[in-house]
């Protein structure tokens, strides 16, 4: 029993059998979710998702780092990262094995 | 942004659909990936993302205040790295 990997297509399908929209409207609206999170994360630098989780962006100054292959010197400009932070109730869903001891 | 400044906004964007289902289909999206993560599957979202679940071993930790040993259970923690254009977004100028 391998692990599977849920795409944009699986959540569109989990739209569709919820709510009674067509295929192509749910995978629309998936990708309008993305998008606005997308975008908020650049305009403002956060987004919340109660129960789930919440997406920050850090911005990491310039570094000086190396090619692993050639032992060069390159620098690493400064960039803008986004860090997720999972929710109590996300860390909990997926350890459920803790969540009784769990504070 | 909060979950309901983005229900907020989709339905403004849709106007043809009932808050209530705007509100359902949000919770679905994210409820799917809780859900495969759970199951310890990979949830791979072309261009926004990926979440993937990595394990950490059991380890013995120490409380900081009283310097007391406290076993620490091996537990499964979400990641999440972010897609291409979502980092070109964020680093675009």
């Amino acid at each position: 029993m391998g692990e599977r990997t849920v795409t944009r297509a699986d959540l569109a399908e989990a739209v569709y059998h919820e709510v009674g929209l067509s295929r192509s409207e749910s995978a629309t609206l998936v990708d309008s979710i993305l998008d606005e999170v997308s975008r908020s994360l650049n305009d403002d630098g956060m987004v919340k998702v109660s129960s789930f989780g919440t997406f920050v962006v850090r911005t990491k100054g310039e570094r000086v780092g190396r090619n692993p292959k050639t032992g060069d010197e390159v620098p690493i400009l400064p960039r803008r990262v986004v860090v997720f932070r999972p929710s109590q109730v996300l860390k909990e869903r997926i350890n459920p094995h803790l969540a009784e001891t769990a504070s | 942004m909060t979950k309901s400044d983005l229900i907020k906004r989709l339905a403004e964007a849709n106007p043809h659909l009932l808050q209530k289902d705007v509100e359902r289909i949000v919770a679905t999206v994210f409820d799917e990936i809780a859900e495969a993560l759970a199951r310890g599957d990979r949830v791979e979202l072309r261009g926004f993302g990926a979440f993937s679940v990595r394990h950490r071993a059991a380890r013995t930790g120490r409380n900081p205040r009283t310097g007391e040993e406290v076993d620490v259970p091996d537990k499964a923690v979400p990641h999440f790295k972010t897609g291409k254009d979502l980092r070109e977004l964020l680093n675009a100028d």
